[in-house]
């Protein structure tokens, strides 16, 4: 099977009653392995919505979804989080790295999570922080790197426990044209295997040529969907 | 995650002193005042506690407390004598006098008359001289605050005189009496001479020190004095114990330190938990993202109340520290003798301290536990 992620009829609704806002209205999408596949559209049309859902930090309210095999719906609470943890890695868009810690310590959160010891986690960091060009700044505290850099530290996070799925919203929203340009090249070259599918959530054009697939939202749903052959977009539903 | 949690405390530096002074600050302030009541209304017995040879105090049945007395008789000693099982029983006087120095200088002194014979009840902790030296006639032994009162900064010296309702009286020892509850100097003389010392009352019996014949009892001879002279007999602790609830029951003392230390508890409380939640809070983004990224609510937990306990443990042993320097400080200070820092005060501080943090954290704990992960993705 080619699907890291299969949507049917997805829906999510917040709120209840005359509150109710539905937001994702029935989404079919899917996200291949060993392919890049952003999700984009005009803001409020429930991208980051739709990625809370397939990372399992939202329950649909209604569809089917399958993420790496696994019925979402099913997993109770404790379960949901123990699969996160093993399988997914996380980009958010304001990096979210913990002030407190270095470069290769926020790196290795992942593995200290899965009760690694801490040296071997570190020295894993590290080696990962060097594939992303950051091996002279692992002692560094966020504070005291650039926005790409930190962003590199953030992929360095989400990287460093092998993830089946890697999902990413707005990850160069936050920095200049030329480091996002610079960080999604990195991401792409070292993010993307055969056995491990990546997600990002944009609205920047400008990375667009680094997808292999897009999916276009609208209003709560998939509007339409291109692949990416060597640089030409080709309509595929 | 033991060493993240530990990170993420000690990285805000501010934050960090601010949390380990409020805690530091509450201990000390707990700590401290606890220790001064309990030194202060261990004092109101302090003259029990010196007397050591008698263990049976024998006083009028309506009496409350050692500084309230009223005289016994004569008779009532020889009915005492004449109980079953009783081996001695000699009068106590406990009264205040007016002392003056060679220099005209006066003040009250709180005066113990010894039986004249036995000179039972006499102080045992003497700094210079002998307290048997009583038995000779116009002499009294004084204690250190009453010495260095009238003699300031001058050697113990025996021999110099002292005149008490303007008889000349000449100072044999000087001894280490436990602080008073009110802050006189203590003297100690010889029954028959207090009369004369204090002129005014006709009887001085404020007391009746007595002790058990061999094989009986404490109680079982309290039982029997009361019995058979209708006078109250106890003994000397419980004796300690009356007087100190008396000044409990009876002053606004525990009401004013109760205030200070609800105060320092309060305090202590809405300080740690207001920084600890404000940090908390300040880290919830970051709580967030370690949520999302799949560490457990439990883990989270633990690492909330890990940094709360370290908080608590650190700043728990800096205030108490300075309250038992301030103890050590003040040890040789004769105002401030008796006062000091008891094992239980350390343990009652450190359970309120506990109780400070798990509230502080409580309600960081909450606000992570309800926290949803997808957060992390809102801007
Ligand atoms: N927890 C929530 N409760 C209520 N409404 C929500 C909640 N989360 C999102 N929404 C609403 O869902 C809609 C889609 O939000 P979402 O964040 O998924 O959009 P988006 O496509 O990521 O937008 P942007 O490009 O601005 O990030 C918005 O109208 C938003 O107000
Ligand atoms: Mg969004």
């Amino acid at each position: 099977m080619n699907e890291a992620v299969i949507c049917r009829s997805v829906v999510k609704n917040f709120g209840t009653g005359e509150n109710e806002v539905k937001v994702l209205r029935g989404v079919d999408f899917d996200v291949h392995y060993g392919e890049m596949t952003f999700l984009v559209g005009p803001s409020g049309c429930g991208k980051t919505t739709l990625l809370s859902v397939i990372a399992g930090l939202l329950n649909a309210t209604a569809g089917d979804l399958r993420v790496l095999g696994t019925d979402l719906a099913h997993l109770r609470n404790g379960k949901a989080v123990e699969f996160r943890r093993k399988n997914l890695g996380f980009v958010f868009q304001q990096f979210n790295l913990l002030p407190a810690l270095t470069a290769a310590e926020n790196a290795a959160i992942p593995l200290l999570a899965a009760g690694w010891n801490r040296r071997k986690a570190v020295d894993k960091a590290v080696t990962i922080l060097e594939d992303l060009g950051l091996g002279h700044r692992v002692a560094a505290k966020p504070n005291q790197l650039s926005g790409g850099q930190q962003q590199r530290v953030a992929f360095a996070r989400a990287l460093i426990h092998e993830p089946r799925l890697v999902v990413c919203d707005e990850p160069t929203s936050a920095l200049d044209a030329d480091t996002g340009h610079h960080v999604m090249d990195l991401l792409r070259r070292i993010a993307v295997r055969p056995d491990r599918a990546v997600l990002v959530v944009t609205h920047d054009s400008r990375i667009f040529p680094f997808a292999d697939r897009i999916a276009h939202m609208n209003d709560g749903l998939i509007t339409n969907i291109e692949k990416n052959n060597e640089g030409e977009l080709e309509h595929v539903a | 995650m033991t060493f993240v949690a530990w990170q993420m405390l000690t990285g805000d530096r501010a934050k960090y002193l601010g949390l380990i002074f409020a805690i530091a600050f509450s201990t000390f302030l707990m700590s401290h005042q606890v220790s001064i009541f309990c030194g202060l209304m261990n004092r109101t017995s302090s003259q029990i506690d010196d007397v050591q040879d008698a263990s049976l105090w024998i006083m009028d049945p309506k009496t409350q407390y050692l500084d309230e007395t009223k005289a016994l008789t004569d008779q009532d000693l020889y009915r005492i004598r004449g109980v079953q099982g009783i081996e001695w029983a000699v009068p106590l006087f406990k009264g205040t006098s007016r002392a003056k120095g060679p220099d005209g200088k006066f003040r009250g002194v709180i005066l113990m008359g010894l039986d004249d014979s036995t000179l039972v009840g006499a102080p045992r902790k003497v700094v210079k001289g002998d307290w048997r030296a009583l038995a000779e006639p116009e002499t009294i032994a004084v204690d250190q605050t009453g010495y260095e009162f009238f003699f300031p900064g001058e050697p113990y010296t025996l021999g110099r005189t002292l005149d008490l309702n303007d008889r000349t009286v000449k100072i044999v020892a000087i001894i280490d009496s436990s602080a008073p509850f009110v802050n006189l100097p203590v003297f100690y003389t010889r029954y028959s001479q207090a009369l004369q010392f204090v002129g005014r009352e006709r009887n001085l019996m404020s007391f009746v020190l007595a002790k058990a014949a061999p094989g009986v009892s404490d109680a079982e001879a309290c039982r029997r004095i009361a019995d058979a002279t209708g006078l109250k007999a106890v003994t000397a602790n419980a004796f300690a114990w009356e007087t100190i609830w008396y000044y409990i029951q009876n002053t606004g003392i525990p009401i004013n330190f109760g205030i200070t230390i609800a105060i320092a508890l309060v305090v202590g409380t809405v300080v740690a938990g207001q920084t600890f939640y404000l940090f908390t809070v300040e880290n919830l983004k970051q709580f967030g993202a370690l949520k999302a990224i799949g560490v457990t609510n439990l883990v989270i937990v633990a690492m909330i109340l890990m940094q709360a306990m370290i908080v608590g443990a650190v700043g728990y042993g800096l205030g108490i520290s300075m309250t038992a320097a301030f103890f050590e400080v003040t040890q040789n200070n004769l105002d401030l003798r008796g006062f000091r820092l008891l094992p239980e005060v350390m343990l009652g501080t450190a359970a309120a301290v506990f109780l400070i943090v798990i509230l502080a954290s409580f309600v960081s704990v909450r606000r992570v536990v309800v926290l949803e992960p997808a957060v992390v993705f809102r801007g």
